[in-house]
């Protein structure tokens, strides 16, 4: 029984996981059909924000929650002035810009910061069930994402923000024609997503370490799993992480790793051809 | 039709130039370099005619260099013989490209997808093959080794005459001669009626579809000839450097997209001159010590999207006086 409950927690944190790294993602590819390629070093220099306040005697929590997502959030912004608002609208180029971003930020961090692996050890401690430890970092994990994306679905419900956004995502030229500068709330949904993405990379930072080249290890998942859950972007992220987190993360338990990757991404490719247009482009349809 | 064999003609003049003056030319290091370049120049091709001809972009055409490099590896330790392991190497990319795209052309996922699953495949591969470490993963006689890769891969030889091995320099002409024939085959499908409906759907899918051609078997071939291709490009890469999984990694994949778009989209010298030019640059940056060789390709790339989108050959033939009107 105690192995079943550390199975579960773990299926839960891995789940938890992959949702708190797609969600930046999600949003700006969501809102604004913007495929950030970029979305990997965006974690990266969250989790660099994290070991690197931490490291400089920021308390760890300010280090984790705080930091990352302004430092990442003002990148964001200055990128989206800079590259992303003179592309929109050609997909592919977006794509290929923010890959160079993703490419220049990797040599960028090496030549400044080096190639080691930085780090620090997770708050919190663990506790035991029977013979097992289990960290109370992996709930923490769970609750934040829990509330990212509840945080994220209130905004765009309830808040004159998200009108404005869900409003602009729907039809830009009738936002437009009403007032609205789509420019502006590109911008701001943009930064957003760059700060989710920061958040997420300071998240993950304890559990993974930080490397120059982190990101391409999470890009893949996010995209998957974004991909995977179609056009509700947060109801189709969750469905999706939890899905494709519940296989990667039992994959990972009965194998290695590796497995749990190569399974996770046969599932995707395999529910894409039956579903091409993702989980909620035929369940789900009018969710968020 | 006349250009074409204009065009061919001349691609073998200028094969037949480099075979009859490089190796003479250059040193063997330099020769090997220049293998390696031409070995990859048959890469940007095939990414250039699956992408620049069939509107397929591919995020991982690595995938099949790498399965090409690796199964011809693989198969030339164990058989002691590349007559047969080159056969071998050029069916499992073809296979694989084959299988990839029967799951995203008939589940009709569309271009973004795409792009995403094919680099996702990649660097799963990657990943993989960076884990096959140890005695435990040996095909045959042959250690996968992880990420140390599979050193000492055996040169060509002689079709039926394992003792007789290619020297580098005529691995660089047998390397320059299949880039030639790729270009031949690349041209002269496009002349076909099967390349001319590949052509149509990149422009307009919907309406080549109206018009009743089978788009998802015609994307299929073309992105099984791009695979085939590609693990040529991997036969030859292996024959001068040895394998490792950097085949598989994002900065290849990467790279290649950099190579095409940076050439011009849309023709078949482009990619080549694009990849030429920036192994070039490549090396140069490597010798600078402060500066990151990625950090340099990286702001390449954001710059040729912003400023020249259409890629250095197109836009240098609208320059031309002749091309005004």
């Amino acid at each position: 029984l105690d192995y079943a409950i550390v199975v579960a927690l773990q299926i839960a944190s891995g789940i938890a996981t992959l949702l708190i790294v797609s969600l930046g993602l999600a949003v700006v590819f969501g809102m604004m059909r913007v495929i950030n390629l970029a979305h990997g070093e965006f974690l990266m220099l969250g989790g660099y924000a994290a070991v690197l306040s931490y490291a400089h005697g920021a308390n760890v929590w300010v280090s984790i929650l705080l930091v990352p997502p302004i430092v990442v959030g003002i990148v964001g912004a200055i990128v989206e002035r800079l590259l992303i608002r003179n592309l929109y609208g050609r997909m592919i180029d977006t794509m290929l810009a923010t890959w160079g971003l993703s490419l220049s930020l990797i040599g960028a961090v090496s030549m400044t910061l080096g190639n080691s692996v930085n780090g620090f050890s997770a708050p919190l401690g663990s506790f035991e069930i029977g013979r097992f430890h289990f960290a109370f970092y992996g709930l923490f994990l769970v609750a934040a994402a829990a509330t990212l994306s509840l945080g994220t679905w209130a905004t765009l419900r309830y808040t004159n923000i998200g009108l404005l956004a869900r409003g602009t995502m729907q039809n830009r030229e009738m936002a437009s024609a009403l007032g609205v500068s789509p420019h502006r709330v590109y911008a701001i949904t943009f930064t957003v997503g760059a700060a989710l993405s920061g958040l997420a990379g300071g998240l993950i930072a304890p559990l993974s370490g930080v490397v120059p080249t982190m990101g391409t290890a999470f890009i893949a998942k996010a995209f998957i799993t974004v991909i995977t859950g179609g056009a509700a972007m947060l109801t189709g992220t969750l469905t999706a992480s939890v899905l494709l987190g519940g296989v990667w993360t039992i994959a990972t338990f009965l194998s290695t790793p590796v497995f749990g990757e190569v399974a996770l991404l046969l599932v995707a490719i395999v529910l894409l051809r039956l579903l091409p247009r993702g989980i909620t482009g035929r369940f789900l349809r009018r969710a968020l | 039709m006349k250009a074409t064999i204009l065009h061919i003609v001349a691609a073998c003049i200028a094969a037949a130039l480099a075979i009859l003056l490089l190796p003479h030319v250059l040193e063997l290091f330099a020769l090997i370099n220049a293998t390696v370049f031409v070995s990859l120049s048959v890469l940007a091709l095939s990414l250039g005619l699956i992408w620049g001809f069939g509107g397929i972009l591919c995020f991982g055409q690595t995938t099949f260099f790498g399965l090409g490099a690796y199964t011809y590896a693989v198969a030339a330790i164990n058989f002691g013989d590349t007559t047969w392991a080159v056969p071998l190497a050029l069916a499992v990319p073809t296979l694989m490209a084959a299988a990839l795209g029967y799951l995203m052309f008939f589940g009709r996922i569309s271009d973004v997808y795409m792009g995403v699953i094919t680099l996702t495949v990649t660097l799963i591969l990657f990943a993989f093959v960076n884990s096959t470490a140890g005695d435990q993963w040996t095909i045959g006689s042959a250690a996968l080794g992880g990420f140390n890769g599979i050193p000492g891969t055996p040169p060509l030889n002689w079709p039926g005459d394992p003792d007789t091995t290619l020297e580098p320099a005529q691995i660089f002409i047998v390397a320059v001669i299949c880039l030639v024939v790729c270009y031949a085959i690349a041209k002269l499908t496009l002349l076909t009626r099967f390349g001319r409906v590949a052509v149509a759907i990149r422009e307009n899918e919907l309406r080549a579809e109206l018009l009743g051609y089978d788009v998802r078997l015609h994307k299929l071939g073309l992105f099984a000839l791009g695979g085939w291709m590609a693990g040529l490009a991997g036969i030859l890469f292996a024959n001068c450097v040895f394998v490792s999984p950097t085949l598989f990694s994002l900065s290849y994949a990467g790279q290649v997209i950099i190579w095409v778009l940076v050439g011009g989209l849309g023709t078949l010298v482009g990619p080549i001159v694009g990849c030429i030019l920036m192994q070039a640059l490549t090396r140069y940056a490597g010798t600078l010590s402060n500066l990151d060789p990625n950090l340099v390709l990286g702001c390449v790339l954001m710059v040729v999207v912003l400023a020249v989108p259409r890629g250095l050959l197109p836009t240098l033939g609208t320059l031309l006086p002749w091309r005004r009107q």
